[in-house]
Parts: structure tokens; C-alpha cells; sequence
């Protein structure tokens, strides 16, 4: 069921890895990423991996929950596999029948290909498990703050994004219902031709976009009626500020980059 | 007592209707009292709550919020500052993902200090007896907690009114109780002006003063105890009146002489025991 | 007799395999007779919802199995469907799944699903909608310019068009005003027919089910706690109330009377009733 998508779900708790200002965590994944990209080595490879191990274990999250994230993405880290597996040519021939090739090089980028996606999808997985959407917004619009001056509104996406990362949870459940109440009256979603299917969806989309407005017009007086006029003057409750504890993660995020470039440059 | 909310010849218009939903109110609100506004759908009971706290502008007449008219734009902050306003619809007021977060959003547009939000958000959320859900995703809280979660919103910003439209609509008998005890304790413990509306005439018991509205109209207006008993009246104004008050009334067309005043079960109970309780 | 609707052992888990798995239903039995008029009440969260969702086959039970007419209701595709349209289904606020451009088009996506003719489904679509109370002026509308009330209407009416054997209804006076309330128990009443058709809702009005139902069947953290008359239900009061179920005003006040050392009988719940209670106190006697 619809219910059950775990992507972006916050697991609340109070780690080291919990407690660290978003804007350390979106900068340390964004470090992350780089250094994804830039091992292609072994040891640049294993580095990454260590990162991430030893950050998982400090935040508590449960390996499961991480594989649960990934388990949609299977069937692209298979096909990105394959396809790396059967047209890198190299000069390690590993088998060969009818038309097709195997070699050794090939089933190393495959396996490298499906590690990276892997990867970095277990890496933001992490950012998300341990930040809650508020704070990510929060951390977004303080990093992206500067863009104020050329006149990016900063304020506003962020307060759009959090809200919108408010009621998917609630038009999620909103779909769900609104499908088995057209369903209770024979409608189908399943079967037909894809011109069909899209029809079908029109008794679901209706009323799930009638429904959308209204809410959206309701948050807006409630919203109004609590004094809300924009950023102007606004105070903030949970104030970022950064801790030692940011700074020496930053530091070893930089380590880690460095590491992986020095590796690379070496070659091993 | 002082005078927190007054509507003097309101009077308002939905664009395109014909006739007004609100028509001529002449209305005074002390500081301090519980009021619940108690009409049936279509009497304009929710116009009059959005008159008051600026949401709607009345279409003529003025509607007087501590002395400042909600029609003047400058004075529309400090307005809903004085009168916080909590809806049906527990979905769709609350802006945050997380409890605490939603509670602190009033005072943050406030401008208030940090620190202070901190204090006002527990202190609120204590209140509605909702601290240990602090950290908690609203959309998995039930009906009864959401609208409770609203108003520590609505509390934490520290008005001297809370007007709730319909704040139990939505929910089931649970829920329903638990915010309507919220509230009593609110105006009783710490003198927040409280001006509940609803269609359920069992909520108004503990109401100070009741005022029921039909057809844009005030009907009635005075203590519950002086309503309830005017059975005939409220039928008529489409209220489903309350099974004991029923009981009472058609006993006394018996031939007894039972209190329309004991509206609460134990009042009741009392009252029958008194009238039944003896064997001659 | 074969019951219409018969669930054995039904059980139904959420998010299996998740970390998220929560039971539901627990080996529910369960059977509803032909003509009956049943409600369903419970708290929120004791499995009630989830339940009445398998009766029209919305709902694959994780085990056991529902019956419709004898038969199981996943037996086949084709069973499953015909179930749909035989056991009506009406959620609560109905009219957020209003769609349709005007009213009429809106009742007859139950009919035209079912692959009526034409004419067939016009026939049921007016009589649908004059058993509402909608007049013919409001088919042409469109339902979302409709007053709240008339929209749970036009909803109901998609759901009495399919003519079902079985209606079954979660919550349907919920937001309603009193009027509307009245209205709307009226109009169930009229469509169970005195026993032509079956009726089961689920209420959390306490007064309404007393008033109406014929069984009151009571959920409770996904069991059957208590199913029986309204009597020999709320006569069990202090154990609904422990089941955060709250009873009947009337029920309360008998209880209390109880309590207090009268001797009056507390599976009384309705205004008649109580009367009749209290002058057997009296002997039949004299007034006071």
C-alpha cells in the first residue's frame, strides 16, 4: 500500500549524528557525493564505505531500515549492472557465448556501478533518517540565504517545501481512501490500455486536487490567524548554531575527500 | 468585568448571496466568561467566528476586538494576537512536521526571543496535556490529540480569547471529550476568554453564557441553565436537545415536577432519585 | 439460512513484513442474516474501519475468509466485482470522492461500471436521487456547488444507484447537524425497508444506534467484544466505558441511578424507555 513508502521517512532520535546543525549534514553529504564520484579506486572505494559504516553505527539506524530504502531502487542498480556487465569490452575475457562477451573489466564496473548508486542513496537515506524535513528546510534556507540579495526568495520556498513535506503524509492517505471509495463503486485502476488507465484515474485525481485547494485554502487562514506575514521579523525557536562537534565532522568530511583525491592521484 | 470583543450592527454578506448570513448582530463578550454559540448549519454561527479575529471584514456594522476595529488593516495583528482562532478541520491548520515545531510557529511570526518560544511551547503543550508527544509526527497523532496540538498553537502565543469553530466536528465521542475538557480548564484555570461554537447542545453545558443563533440571528441568549429548559425553542431551531433535558420535559408533561435546569448527568440522576427514589 | 455476509477467523495485518506490522483483525467470526440492521461501534483504532472494508472485498484478509451468500467473496475476479456491486460501500465524508461534472453524471458511475444499459442506469440514477431528496433541478448542478449536506447526498445516492443487497456505512451522520442527522437515518431506515435489505454502519453515536440498530455489534483492539440487542449491550456499561466507548446519556443516568440505590434497569437507553423504567419504580403508582 501507498502507506508503506519509507523514502524520507525521519527516524527520530538523539545521536551524535542527530544532534549535528542540517547545514553540517547537507554540506557533509553533499563532501560525501564528491568523493563518491572521485574514488574509483579500491581504497578510495573502501574509504567511502568506512565513511558511511562508521556513520550509520554513531546515528543508530538500523542497517534494515537502510535496505528497506533501497529496495525500490533494485531494479535500477540490477539494469545499470547488466548493462555495465555486457557492453564494457576490456582484455580479460571472462566468458563468451553467441553474441555476447563477458569480461573481467566488466563485471568490475558493474559491480562498482551498483555499489555507487547503492551508495549514494544510502547516503542521503541517512541525511533524511536523522534530519527531520524542518530541519533540512531549515538548514536549506540558511545555506541558501545569501541568494536573498539577488532577490531569490529564500524564506518562501523554504516555508513551500516544509508544508509540502508536512501533508504528504496526509494526501498520501487522502489517495488511499479516495481510491477504495471509487473502487467500493466498481471502478478500475488495474486493467485497460494506458489511454484506459488515465481515465481511470480521473475519478482519484478529481477529487484528490478539489481536496488539495480546500486544504490549501484552510492552512492559509489558519495560517494568517497565527500571525503570519512572511520571513519580516520572523524569530526562530531552534536556532542553528554550530557546535565543535560540526566543525570536527566537517573536518573529517574534508579528510575524507582529500583521501580519496590523494588515492586516486596514487593510483592504488 | 471589561469587555474584550464587541460586534455592534454586524451585518455580512457572502459574495454573490442574496440575502446576508449575518444580520444586524448587536453582541458584547466579557473577559474571562466561557461562551458557546449554538446553531444549526446555515444559522451563520461560523461567519460571526471568523468576524472575530479579521478573517472576514464585516459588509457593514464594525466588529470591536479590545477597542480596535478589525476592518483597519494596522490593526489586524495585534487582533489576532488578542483572539487566537481554532478550526474543524484538525489537518489542515497545523504547518509543521513535528508537534513541538507547529506549537512554536504563532510565536515565531510573533517575533518572540528564542528562549521565550521554548518556555511558551512547553508550558502550552503541558497545558493541553501533550508534552510527552512533543517530538511526534502530527499526522499520526488521532483526532482528539491534533486539535489539541492546535490549540497549544494558539495558546503559546498567549491571547486573551480562543474562539474554536467547530473544534470537534471531526472527532469521535473520545476526542470530543478531551477537547472540551481542554478548554474548560483553559477559561477556568486561567482565565482565557473562551467562545466555543458548535451544534452539539451538550457541549454547551459548561458554557457561562449561551448564545443560539438561527438565520443570522441571535434567538437566545443567557445561562445554559436558563436555555436548556426551553425545549419547545430549541426544537425549533432545528438542535437535537439532550436526551435527559427530553426525559425530564416528557415526565413533567406527566404530570411531575422535574428541573429542566439539572443538565448534567449528575444533576439529573439527582433529580430523578429524588422524584422516583421514595415508595410511598 | 445462509447469512448474506459471513466473515470466520477473519484476520487482517497492516504493513507485513514491515517494520510498521500492526494487527488489525484478529480471527474474527462474524455473520449478519439477511434483513438484519446492524451497528458497528468501537473506538477509534479498534479494528472497525479495517473490518467493514472486507465485507465488499476492498480488503484481502492476511487470513481466514469472508462469505457472501456462502460463497468466498475472492473465489473469483469475476465474484469479487459481482460482491462489489452486491454489498454497497459508503465511507465516511463520502463526498470528498465527488468527481463528476454535474450530479447525474456523478451517481451514475456506480450503474455505468456495472455495465447497465442506458436507460437502465438513467431509471436508477433519478430513483437514487428522489430517494435522497435531491430534486431534479440539482442532477444537472455540479457537485461542487452543492451545500455540504446536499453533497453527502449526492454521494449516498452513488451507492443506493448500484442497488445493493447490502449497504454498508462508515460513520454516515459524521459533521452532520442534527437536522441532517435525522434526515439521513431516515433515509437508511427507508432503504433497509423493514427488512427487504441488509444495513450495517458504523456509528459513534451512541443515541443513533440505540435508536435504530435491531444488534449493536462492539469492536475492541480487533476483536468482537460484545454483539447482541441494544439491551444486553449497554446494559454492559462500565465495560464499554472501559473500552473508551462512551453510552448513551440515558444509559448514563440509569446507571448513576443504580449507583445511587435505585433499582431501575440500566440497559435502558432511550427516552421511552427510561419513562417506562421509572414508573415501574412507582408501582405504576401516583405522581409525585
Amino acid at each position: 500500500m501507498l502507506k508503506d513508502i519509507t523514502l524520507g521517512q525521519y527516524y527520530p532520535g538523539d545521536t551524535l549524528v542527530h544532534r549535528l546543525d542540517p547545514r553540517t549534514k547537507l554540506i557533509l553529504t553533499l563532501i560525501y557525493i564528491a568523493a563518491l564520484f572521485t574514488a574509483i579506486v579500491y581504497a578510495g572505494y573502501a574509504l567511502v564505505v568506512l565513511f558511511l559504516a562508521v556513520s550509520i553505527l554513531i546515528s543508530r539506524i538500523r542497517l534494515r531500515n537502510i535496505l528497506s530504502g533501497l529496495k525500490p531502487l533494485i531494479v535500477i542498480v540490477l539494469i545499470t549492472g547488466i548493462l555495465n556487465l555486457f557492453y564494457t569490452k576490456g582484455e580479460h575475457l571472462l566468458v563468451h557465448f553467441w553474441r555476447i562477451s563477458i569480461y573481467w573489466e566488466g563485471v568490475e564496473t558493474a559491480v562498482f556501478m551498483a555499489l555507487r548508486i547503492m551508495l549514494l542513496i544510502a547516503g542521503t537515506l541517512l541525511l533524511t533518517y536523522t534530519t527531520s524535513p524542518l530541519q533540512l528546510t531549515d538548514g536549506l534556507e540558511s545555506l541558501l540565504n545569501p541568494l536573498k540579495k539577488i532577490h531569490v526568495p529564500v524564506h518562501e520556498l523554504a516555508m513551500m517545501m516544509s508544508i509540502a513535506l508536512r501533508f504528504i503524509p496526509t494526501l498520501i492517505e487522502e489517495t488511499d481512501k479516495i481510491m477504495s471509495a471509487q473502487r467500493a463503486r466498481g471502478a478500475d485502476f488495474e486493467t485497460g490500455g494506458l489511454i484506459a488507465k488515465a481515465k481511470a484515474m480521473l475519478p482519484l485525481l478529481i477529487p484528490l486536487f478539489v481536496s488539495a485547494f480546500r486544504r490549501a485554502d484552510e492552512l492559509a487562514t489558519a495560517m494568517e490567524s497565527r500571525c503570519y506575514h512572511g520571513g519580516e521579523g520572523r524569530t526562530r525557536m531552534k536556532q542553528l548554531s554550530m557546535a565543535l562537534r560540526d566543525w570536527i565532522a566537517l573536518a573529517a568530511g574534508v579528510l575524507l575527500l582529500a583521501l580519496v583525491i590523494l588515492f586516486r592521484r596514487l593510483g592504488i | 468585568m471589561s469587555t474584550i470583543i464587541k460586534t455592534e450592527k454586524l451585518v455580512y454578506t457572502y459574495e454573490g448571496a442574496e440575502t446576508p448570513t449575518l444580520r444586524g448582530l448587536d453582541l458584547e463578550i466579557e473577559e474571562g466568561t466561557f461562551v458557546a454559540v449554538l446553531g444549526h448549519n446555515g444559522s451563520g454561527k461560523s461567519t460571526l467566528a471568523k468576524h472575530l479575529n479579521g478573517i472576514l471584514i464585516p459588509t457593514s456594522g464594525r466588529v470591536l476586538v479590545d477597542g480596535m476595529d478589525t476592518a483597519e488593516e494596522q490593526n489586524l495583528l495585534a487582533v489576532r494576537h488578542t483572539v487566537g482562532m481554532v478550526f474543524q478541520n484538525p489537518d489542515n491548520q497545523i504547518v509543521a512536521n513535528v508537534v513541538e515545531d507547529d506549537v512554536a510557529f504563532g510565536p515565531e511570526n510573533l517575533g518572540i526571543e528564542p528562549r521565550e518560544i521554548r518556555r511558551r511551547v512547553d508550558d502550552a503543550l503541558t497545558s493541553v496535556q501533550m508534552y510527552e508527544y512533543r517530538n511526534h509526527a502530527p499526522h499520526l497523532l488521532s483526532g482528539g490529540q491534533k486539535q489539541r496540538v492546535a490549540i497549544a498553537g494558539i495558546l503559546a502565543m498567549k491571547p486573551r480569547c480562543i474562539v474554536l469553530d467547530e473544534p470537534t466536528a471531526m472527532l469521535d465521542p473520545v476526542g470530543r471529550g478531551e477537547v472540551l475538557d481542554t478548554i474548560t480548564r483553559l477559561n477556568r484555570q486561567e482565565g482565557i476568554t473562551v467562545i466555543l461554537v458548535t451544534h452539539h447542545m451538550e457541549e454547551c453545558i459548561g458554557a457561562d453564557r449561551l448564545l443560539v443563533m438561527s438565520q443570522g440571528s441571535i434567538l437566545m441568549d443567557g445561562s445554559p441553565r436558563e436555555l436548556f429548559p426551553r425545549v419547545e425553542e430549541m426544537e425549533a431551531a432545528h438542535l437535537g436537545v439532550p436526551d435527559t433535558t427530553r426525559l425530564m420535559y416528557a415526565l413533567n408533561r406527566e404530570g411531575y415536577h422535574l428541573p429542566l435546569e439539572a443538565i448534567t448527568t449528575e444533576e439529573c440522576a439527582q433529580a430523578l432519585l429524588r422524584a422516583f427514589g421514595h415508595k410511598e | 439460512m445462509t447469512p448474506v455476509l459471513q466473515t470466520v477467523r477473519l484476520t487482517h495485518r497492516y504493513s507485513e513484513g514491515t517494520p510498521f506490522e500492526r494487527v488489525a483483525l484478529d480471527s474474527v467470526d462474524f455473520s449478519a442474516q439477511r434483513g438484519e440492521f446492524i451497528a458497528v461501534i468501537g473506538h477509534t483504532g479498534s479494528g472497525k474501519s479495517t473490518f467493514i472494508q472486507h465485507l465488499n472485498g476492498l480488503l484481502k484478509p492476511s487470513s481466514g475468509t469472508v462469505l457472501f451468500d456462502g460463497k468466498d467473496i475472492h473465489s473469483s475476479k469475476e465474484f469479487t466485482r459481482q460482491v462489489r456491486f452486491r454489498v454497497g460501500l459508503l465511507f465516511q465524508y463520502p463526498e470528498y470522492q465527488l468527481f463528476e461534472e454535474t450530479v447525474y453524471r456523478d451517481i451514475a458511475f456506480g450503474p455505468k461500471n456495472m455495465k447497465l444499459k442506458d436507460d437502465e442506469v438513467d431509471e436508477r440514477v433519478r430513483e437514487a436521487a428522489g430517494f435522497v431528496g435531491l430534486g431534479e433541478e440539482i442532477l444537472e448542478k455540479s457537485p461542487f456547488d452543492l451545500s455540504g449536506g446536499q453533497k453527502r447526498r449526492v454521494a449516498i445516492a452513488g451507492v443506493i444507484a448500484m442497488r445493493p443487497e447490502v449497504l454498508i456505512l462508515d460513520e454516515p451522520t459524521a459533521g452532520l447537524d442534527p437536522g441532517g442527522r435525522e434526515e439521513l437515518m431516515e433515509n437508511i431506515l427507508r432503504y433497509h425497508d423493514g427488512g427487504k435489505r441488509t444495513v450495517i454502519y458504523i456509528t459513534h453515536s451512541m443515541e443513533d444506534a440505540a435508536r435504530t440498530a435491531q444488534r449493536i455489534v462492539v469492536f475492541n483492539h480487533g476483536h468482537i467484544a460484545m454483539d447482541g440487542t441494544p439491551g444486553e449491550v449497554f446494559r454492559r456499561g462500565f465495560e464499554l466505558i472501559q473500552m473508551g466507548i462512551i453510552v448513551p446519556q440515558i444509559t448514563r443516568v440509569m446507571m448513576r441511578l443504580r449507583e445511587l440505590g435505585l433499582d431501575v434497569d440500566d440497559g435502558v437507553y432511550s427516552v421511552e424507555q427510561a419513562m417506562a423504567a421509572l414508573r415501574e419504580t412507582k408501582g405504576g403508582g401516583d405522581h409525585a
